[in-house]
């Protein structure tokens, strides 16, 4: 770990603008720092700036960024109207690790590319201009849609997947001042700049993290893994489907593990609505889904494997 | 008494006996010093003055090391030394080498292999240095293989070959005919190696975390050219080897290296990455089995092949027909491995060298063939055991493997299991059940312990055997109480100390019968002693709860005839026995699985295994030894997988965040079945070995689940979601 300097911010006003890397439950962060993937000079702890409440907002639920993964997913209102969220949380990690990890920093996790964490093969994202020894090397849990010749690496957070099928909303404070990103949006393609995984600016803090209305109806999310616990997905469907006189009257969708961001798509959304649920619909729907789907050879078991956990998914969140 | 053992000792003395602690579950006496946290590690003794060593990797695959840049580093905050010299290892010692691995870190044989040595005041400052280092390179990459291929392969030993395979095939009733494949496994101990070292004048004391110390105290006088005479390694707690501590690797040199050179202790320990990347690994293997049977399932033809890898110079090759030499009939027969020299990381002995993935090949071609010749898979294997190995006619000792599999099948309700796959669906999930055998030589291996009676009636066992977790502390105990008519709280045992009596070491499962059988020497030395002070023969003495006593003799506490501590040192070579008698261990796996029929993941419900290895001298530790066992082949079978890359030979994951071990979830209740057996070909305890055997076939039984639940039959391993994804039935049929 390379020598840095180390701070604690006391509000929130001391941590926007400032130009020191945040730290917050450190799960990431340090592990990266260890394997000198990450080397800032300087750290400001925001342990302490508040931003630990979950508040009812009309009706729907805003969540402050240092709120522990633990305490959102146990959260008696979440678990009741929200419960994808809940699931999706403790669909990751291990207990101890929830415990510390924050909202914020989960959204900002890095990718788990095995090249990028190794701190020393070529990679855009770590090292911009370098290449990208994912492609032609193991890319097993590398993107099946939306990589670039720049990047091929994907998002491995399960909580965002479910924020984004919730239609959530990440809420901001950056020098320019408050912002409202949708979590659909927060997240980026790599594009010709895999460095950036956000679309978070020099000196923006996350805030809170905003739950609409309680979307109510059926909600699972579906984390696909190579073993029971503590891995991350291969992966991961996240599913909010409402049922009317045996259609589909409403489906908020979004897929983890397969892109550079938890991966939505409204057509699929919209095409479900009115239908009957049958293996056939599901399909179809996958189809759409994975029409641009293009795996790196190691992964590409990756797009069979989501037509089927979408056809699960599906089959149970529509199910009798 | 000669050291030697060539004759079986049928005495049955540890069921004469009177103490009654062998056997028993006890707990083991160093274990609340290890869920305390204070037992203390090779890497955490306070050495005044100790400075911290952190080893740097090569960047590159193949080559040699053309220049260091020492001097920019040497400026660096609190940098005291960057070493980088011929003796510094190159390679991590093979198990039982007794002498220096190669040497001369200027060469370069494998990516990340260790080319130098930072010291500093401190580990953030050596950590610092050791990645601003720069060092040129002459890259001899291109010249690499990176990939084993049966075009740059040799025969690895002399093939076994009898009769006439190839007609036995032809006129066979039923033919198997299969690939496997099994990918790198790593060691994955948990605590990473490390070394402290520490001159005085000419003498090294070496704190090192390593399995087996008079050859690791000859490896590492040889490595730095001194008289073993001068080097004492202490390592009493480790925390765990699996193979990949049998041999000193490179952090013990470059320690003691700098240590010499700066006049003051040095401290390497090595990364989680470093570990994985540099020391051992599992090689791979290609497998081709090919059986043939009569009508009746009587196996008539019986061929196994092998390609695995290794280094270049590398002798060890993984030695996966070993069990296939004595466990089944088929008199025309073929063993043969080769070995590929390739540019990865030294191949060596990891838990179950040989079995651990020759019989998980193995129990999956049994079960294909059980299936077309419409046989139980537990039947088709009681048919098939030899009276005498084939092909040797050499008898068997003890053999438990039948009873195994019916005590086995009976606890695990194997009647219920349905023969035709697909059979059960339970929601998103097919339902499946799967045996295997399981089957591991046996080793006596050389050992010298000494046994002190203490005037005050105490019983000390000392020998530089190594406790790796797994429970030498307490069966060594357990032996001497035992033999002495002790309790077991007067009994205290010291290990990992190599200026104590040599023991065998722990590897090859060969630790607790080897070095108990030394110590259990030495107690029949001083039960004589005490027998002339009874007036008895040995034979007739009698001890318990520290009284002796013989038949019309009255009991007396033992110290009455102690005027002196009483030590004597107990010795056990291997004789002649091992070739003259196989001496094998078995057992038998059942399994039940549960396969998603969208996804393809594998999760194990429940899963019975049943041993037999000799006496059973703890059956706390023994269980433990067979569940531990069971664990690494659902790991095999489900998970595991060193992941190279093909372009540079490189580790891509190296740590245990992307190389899957079983976790908790994982594993459900498993049922361990404890055979009772005496084997005295095998040792005077009529012990086995039993820290290997859980895993000989384990993964066969899971694959073999796999198939009767969902009809999917792989060969490869691991067996990963996008490996079964693509077979699996229509998710929405109905099950049939
Ligand atoms: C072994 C292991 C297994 C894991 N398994 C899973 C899994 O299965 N699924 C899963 O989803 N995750 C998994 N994780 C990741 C875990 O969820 C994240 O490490 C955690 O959520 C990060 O939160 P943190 O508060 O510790 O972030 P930190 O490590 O403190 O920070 C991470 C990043 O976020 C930035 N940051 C933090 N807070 C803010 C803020 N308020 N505003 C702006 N930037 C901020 C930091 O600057 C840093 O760049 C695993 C982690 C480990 C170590
Ligand atoms: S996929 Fe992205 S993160 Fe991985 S090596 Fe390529 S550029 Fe780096």
């Amino acid at each position: 770990m390379k020598a840095f300097d180390y701070t604690r911010a006391d509000d929130l006003s001391q941590a926007v603008g400032s130009p020191a890397m945040l730290i917050a439950g450190g799960t990431n962060l340090l592990d990266l720092m260890k394997l000198e993937v990450a080397t800032p000079d300087a750290l400001l702890d925001i342990n302490r700036i508040g931003l630990r409440d979950i508040a009812r907002e009309g009706a729907g639920l805003r969540i402050g960024a240092l709120v522990s993964n633990s305490d959102c997913a146990a959260h008696p209102r979440i678990r009741a109207d929200w419960p994808l969220l809940s699931r999706a949380i403790l669909a990751g990690a291990s207990p101890q690790l929830r415990n510390k990890a924050t909202m914020g920093g989960n959204l900002c996790q890095r990718t788990r590319c095995g090249y990028f964490m190794d701190g020393h093969s070529p990679c855009n994202k770590r090292e911009p201009g370098t290449g990208c020894a994912a492609q032609g090397g193991v890319n097993r849990n590398h993107a099946i849609l939306g990589a670039s010749d720049a990047c091929i690496a994907t998002y491995p957070g399960d909580m965002a997947v479910a924020l984004s099928a919730l239609r959530a909303t990440v809420e901001t404070e950056g020098p320019d001042g408050v912002r409202e990103i949708a979590m659909r949006d927060f997240h980026r393609l790599p594009k010709d700049d895999p460095s950036r995984d956000n679309v978070l600016k020099p000196g923006e803090v996350i805030t809170a993290i905003r739950l609409p209305a309680p979307f109510g109806g059926r909600q699972l999310y579906r984390k696909v893994r190579d073993r029971a616990s503590y891995a991350f997905a291969l992966v991961s469907v996240a599913a909010a489907i409402r049922m009317d006189a045996g259609r589909i009257d409403a489906a908020q969708l979004a897929f983890g593990s397969i892109a550079h961001k938890p991966w939505t798509d409204e057509r699929v959304e919209k095409m479900l609505v009115g239908e009957r649920p049958s293996a056939a619909l599901f399909d179809k729907a996958a189809d759409l889904l994975l029409e641009d789907a293009q795996g790196q050879g190691d992964n590409d078991f990756k797009i069979l494997l989501t037509r089927r956990t979408l056809a699960a998914a599906l089959a149970e969140a529509t199910g009798e | 008494m000669s050291d030697t053992y060539d004759t079986p000792d049928t005495r049955d003395m540890l069921d004469r006996t009177r103490q009654g602690v062998i056997g028993k579950g006890l707990d083991r006496p160093e274990g609340p010093l290890k869920v305390a946290g204070t037992a203390t590690y090779a890497a955490e003794y306070a050495r005044p003055g100790c400075a911290e060593g952190v080893l740097v990797g090569a960047a590159i695959s193949k080559g040699r090391v053309t220049a260091i840049h020492r001097d920019a580093v040497m400026a660096m905050p609190g940098v005291l030394g960057v070493y980088s010299s011929e003796r510094m290892l190159r390679r991590a010692a093979q198990g039982t080498a007794g002498e220096a691995p190669e040497q001369d870190v200027s060469t370069v044989d494998f990516p990340m292999q260790p080319v130098a040595l930072v010291v500093a005041e401190t580990f953030e400052q050596a950590t610092a240095a050791a990645k601003a280092l720069r060092i040129d390179y002459d890259d001899q990459s291109d010249d690499a293989r990176f990939m084993p291929s049966d075009d740059n392969a040799e025969p690895a030993d002399d093939p076994v070959e009898a009769g006439d395979l190839d007609r036995a095939l032809r006129e066979a009733a039923h033919v198997v005919d299969a690939q496997f494949t099994t990918p790198g496994h790593a060691s994955a101990a948990m605590e990473p190696h490390a070394a402290i070292a520490e001159w005085e004048g000419r003498d090294l004391t070496l704190w090192g975390s390593l399995q087996m110390l008079s050859f690791n105290v000859a490896e590492l006088a040889d490595s730095l050219g001194i008289d073993p005479k001068h080097v004492r390694i202490l390592s009493p707690y480790v925390g765990g080897g699996f193979g990949s501590k049998l041999g000193i690797s490179h952090e013990a040199v470059a320690a003691a290296l700098a240590a010499q050179d700066l006049g003051r202790p040095v401290r390497v320990v090595m990364s989680r990455q470093q570990v994985f990347q540099s020391i051992m690994r599992r090689s791979e293997t290609e497998q081709r089995i090919r059986l043939g049977c009569g009508p009746d399932g009587r196996l008539t033809a019986f061929a196994h092949e092998a390609l695995v890898s290794n280094l270049p110079g590398e002798d060890f090759s993984e030695p996966v027909t070993q069990a296939s030499e004595f466990l089944y009939a088929g008199e025309n027969r073929l063993l043969a491995v080769r070995k590929s020299d390739i540019t990865r990381l030294t191949a060596g002995s990891v838990r179950a060298p040989g079995e651990a993935v020759g019989m998980q090949a193995l129990e999956v071609a049994m079960d294909e063939l059980a299936e077309a010749a419409g046989i139980d898979p537990v039947e088709l294997r009681k048919r098939n055991l030899p009276d005498a190995v084939p092909g040797e006619g050499t008898p068997y000792s003890s053999r438990r493997l039948v009873q195994a599999l019916d005590a086995g099948a009976a606890a695990f309700g194997w009647d219920q299991r349905s023969a035709t796959p697909c059979a059960r669906r339970e929601g998103e999930w097919w339902i499946g059940h799967g045996v295997a055998s399981a089957a591991r030589v046996n080793i006596l291996a050389k050992a010298e312990a000494r046994v002190t009676l203490t005037a005050d009636g105490h019983v000390v066992v000392e020998t530089d055997h190594t406790d790796i977790g797994t429970g030498s502390y307490a069966v060594l105990g357990q032996i001497a109480a035992e033999m002495l008519g002790q309790p077991i709280d007067r009994t205290t045992v010291q290990l990992g100390d190599s200026r104590l009596p040599s023991g065998a070491g722990s590897g090859g499962s060969w630790g607790a019968s080897s070095t108990g059988s030394a110590a259990f020497r030495a107690c029949e030395a001083i039960r004589a002693t005490l027998a002339q002070a009874v007036g008895c023969s040995a034979d007739d003495l009698l001890l318990q709860d520290g009284k002796a006593w013989a038949e019309g003799v009255d009991p007396r506490p033992v110290t009455d005839l102690l005027t002196e501590d009483l030590t004597r040192t107990g010795r056990i070579e291997p004789g002649d026995l091992m070739e003259k008698v196989n001496q094998s261990t078995y057992g038998a796996f059942f399994c039940e699985v549960a396969v998603n029929a969208f996804t393809g993941e594998t999760r194990i419900r429940r899963m019975t295994g049943a041993f037999g290895f000799g006496r059973v001298l703890n059956a706390k530790t023994a269980r433990s030894q067979c569940l531990g066992g069971m664990v690494w082949g659902i790991g095999s079978a489900l998970t595991e997988a060193l992941q190279f890359d093909s372009r540079d030979g490189h580790l891509v994951n190296h740590d245990l965040a992307e190389y899957h071990v079983p976790v908790h979830a994982d594993i459900p209740p498993m049922e361990v079945i404890l055979l009772e057996e005496r084997d005295p070909h095998a040792s005077p305890i009529q012990a086995k070995g039993v820290g290997e055997l859980g895993i000989c076939g384990a993964a066969g039984a899971v694959a073999n689940a796999i198939y009767n639940a969902c009809g999917v039959r792989l060969r490869d391993f691991p067996m990963t979601p996008d490996r079964l994804l693509a077979h699996l039935p229509d998710p929405f049929a109905p099950a049939a």
